[in-house]
């Protein structure tokens, strides 16, 4: 039987019965659309954390030194006790940074945590309180619509001047020139001398709440009642000398901390890679259970259509009988039963697949998550469905083969 | 047909064969197209053993028309069904166009159909969903031909029924008849040995069956082998050789004439 022939037979077939084919081909239809969906929005996201999340969040060729990893996975008890007992990082090993990198290197102290901050005439609201240096606007490629970022003489003094995001200045200070205006933060007063270009948003989470004043102003003691800082960031000129750089900051921290060799780092150093890594560790568990879900609908459409092929073959014993009689051999009857098969099961795909992109773009519509179809999911889903209709069809068509062909010709 | 005309039809006597048929284990020469030595076939149904066949010898020469008549239960059916290959024999020897069938497995069988078998049954047997022309292209497809070939040979065996008209109608838009010659074309496009016909004109009425008799006829006259299985004697009559069953063996096996005459007959 030619392969064309087959494919035309078997849409015939779908043609003709409209309903029976729909429901035929619904669990293949709604298996192959969730996994296309699924697909396209774990795509979507790891293009996302790639290209965007990680430098907005933690910058281009730049690495922190914690207390303790911010992006940390599976830890258990015994690791959460380990960290507790670290030492807390302090201005003088922010110093030590500094004085162990080349001039190339930008660095500023940190401490971020959201905070109730209030104006006149406007409700509360939290924002994401930054304590930092005047290099932290040069390091995150902040530019700014209106005013000015402080001056490292500000820092020096612990002046109470704010830089706060596009969000901030519009929600305090709708319809006003937000300089030289005063929001309080954690109670106490500063001076809003500055506005951030608006930055968007990271898997909805807005980047445009920041409210940005020198640490050595009563905001870094609001975030870090004990005096310590959360983190150091550092900037290098190139990848190659930020990763030397790292090193050298390793050993001047595990001199100052007297860490003997055979001890561990009490401290953290993380790069973009320790974000990226986090997400693929999120992004392999996404596909595992976004994957397996459609699969169990994959494999309720393989027996729907080794059911229905079961009755094409009990239907049409007649014509395997009389195909048969005219020198079909046993692969030739395979073939067909199995072309039938596999064409029904990429229609349904076929199908699926198009639910599938509608229901990814709808997703990234609606919702924060990104969705980015890929081509390859496409190719992918149409090949899963011509394999699901060659592994339904395969007991049918052996079946069909078997038939002896003096009973099959019998019957009416 | 592309065989030469022949001036008369020459029957096998009743002697030859008997030379052929005795000769066990021996490839007949190639004008014998069925040989058959001692064909058994038994049948095991729910413990008791039907023995349809008990040792069955028929030799046939090429360009050779014959009629197997029987009674049902006669194992005509059987016998049939082996002389077709679409069943093997418990015992005995079946030589098919100087090929032993006999003791072949399925698809080399199923090659065998293919080239040296043109069926005919009393149902047509025609795929309903497809036209006649597709019908007739069937072995073709399964011979491994390409489509520009089968469309050519089938359209030349639906002109050679008459039916060069109506190749893109469907079976159930052709009268028995119609449906009879597309199933004749589909038997001949392969050009087989032989054509093997199962109560061709069992569902037809009798002026139709006459219609498909003449056909048979013109048929054997420019040198087609064709064995044809029957209940009916009259059918049966057309043949130039009648063989009858019974039981399960040979009853009788001669020229029309002779097999007429008992039955009184007239042609």
């Amino acid at each position: 039987m030619p392969f064309l022939e087959a494919v035309r037979l078997a849409l015939h077939t779908i043609r003709v019965q409209k309903l029976k084919s729909f429901f035929t081909l619904l669990g293949v239809m709604i298996g192959v659309m969730f996994l296309i969906a699924v697909v396209s929005i774990v795509e979507g996201m790891s293009d996302y954390v790639e290209n965007d999340f990680a430098a907005k969040i933690i910058g281009v060729n730049t690495f922190d030194v914690r207390r303790w990893p911010n992006f940390n996975p599976n830890e258990d008890d015994e690791d959460w006790r380990e960290l507790l007992r670290r030492p807390r990082l302090y201005e003088t090993e922010a110093r030590l940074v500094r004085e162990t990198l080349s001039a190339d290197f930008k660095t500023a102290i940190v401490s971020e945590n959201f905070i109730y901050a209030n104006a006149p005439g406007v409700r509360p609201r939290m924002v994401q309180a930054i304590a930092t240096e005047a290099a932290y606007f040069d390091i995150k490629k902040f530019n700014l619509t209106q005013g000015r970022a402080f001056a490292p003489q500000e820092v020096v003094s612990g002046s109470r001047v704010l830089v706060i995001g596009d969000e901030i200045a519009k929600y305090y200070f709708a319809n006003l020139d937000p300089l030289g205006r005063e929001l309080r933060i954690a109670g106490q007063p500063y001076t809003v001398i500055g506005v951030i270009e608006p930055q968007g948003s990271v898997f909805g989470f807005s980047l445009d709440r920041m409210a940005i004043a020198p640490y050595t102003s009563a905001l870094g003691r609001a975030l870090r009642p004990r005096g310590d800082i959360e983190y150091i960031t550092v900037q290098g000129p190139t990848r190659e000398v930020l990763m030397d750089g790292m090193e050298a900051v390793r050993a001047a921290m595990r001199g100052f901390r007297r860490l003997t060799p055979g001890r561990a780092d009490n401290f953290a150093l993380e790069t973009s890679d320790a974000a990226l890594s986090f997400f693929d560790g999120i992004r392999s568990k996404m596909v595992l259970f976004g994957t397996a879900l459609p699969g169990i609908g994959l494999v309720v459409g393989a027996l729907v259509i080794m059911n229905i092929m079961l009755v094409a073959v009990a239907e049409r014993t007649r014509e395997i009988g009389i195909r048969k009689a005219l020198g079909a051999r046993r692969k030739d009857i395979i073939r067909q039963f199995l072309i039938e098969a596999a064409t029904l099961s990429v229609v349904g795909a076929a199908i699926g697949a198009a639910l599938g992109v509608a229901m990814s773009q709808t997703i990234a519509a609606l919702t924060p998550l990104p969705a980015s179809v890929a081509p390859w999911s496409i190719v992918a889903a149409l090949i899963v469905g011509a394999g699901v209709g060659i592994v339904a069809g395969l007991y049918p068509a052996s079946r069909a083969a078997r038939l002896d062909p003096i009973a099959a010709l019998r019957q009416e | 047909m592309s065989q030469h005309l022949e001036e008369e039809v020459p029957l096998s006597t009743t002697a030859e064969r008997k030379i052929i048929v005795d000769q066990a284990g021996a490839a007949p020469s190639k004008e014998w197209v069925i040989v058959t030595r001692g064909v058994k076939r038994e049948y095991d149904m729910g413990g008791e053993i039907v023995r349809a066949l008990r040792g069955v010898d028929i030799a046939v020469r090429r360009n050779e028309y014959v009629a197997i008549m029987g009674p049902s239960g006669s194992g005509k059916s059987t016998l049939m069904n082996i002389i077709g290959c679409l069943d093997t024999p418990n015992e005995g020897e079946y030589w098919l166009n100087g090929q032993l069938v006999s003791t072949m497995k399925d698809d080399e069988l199923a090659r065998v159909r293919n080239k040296e078998i043109g069926f005919v049954f009393q149902t047509f047997n025609l795929l309903p969903r497809a036209t006649a022309l597709a019908n007739v292209e069937l072995p073709l497809v399964y011979a491994g031909i390409s489509s520009n070939e089968r469309r050519e040979r089938a359209m030349e065996a639906l002109e050679a029924v008459q039916l060069g008209e109506r190749v893109h109608h469907r079976p159930n838009e052709l009268s028995g008849g119609q449906r009879q010659r597309v199933a004749i074309a589909r038997a001949l496009v392969n050009r087989p040995s032989i054509l093997l016909a199962d109560e061709p004109t069992g569902n037809l009425d009798s002026k139709t069956s006459e219609e498909i008799m003449r056909v048979f006829e013109g048929l054997a006259e420019t040198g087609q082998t064709v064995i044809m299985v029957t209940h009916e004697p009259d059918i049966a009559a057309h043949a130039r050789r009648v063989v009858v069953l019974r039981d399960g063996t040979i009853e009788s096996d001669e020229r029309r004439e002779v097999f007429t005459e008992k039955l009184g007959l007239t042609l």
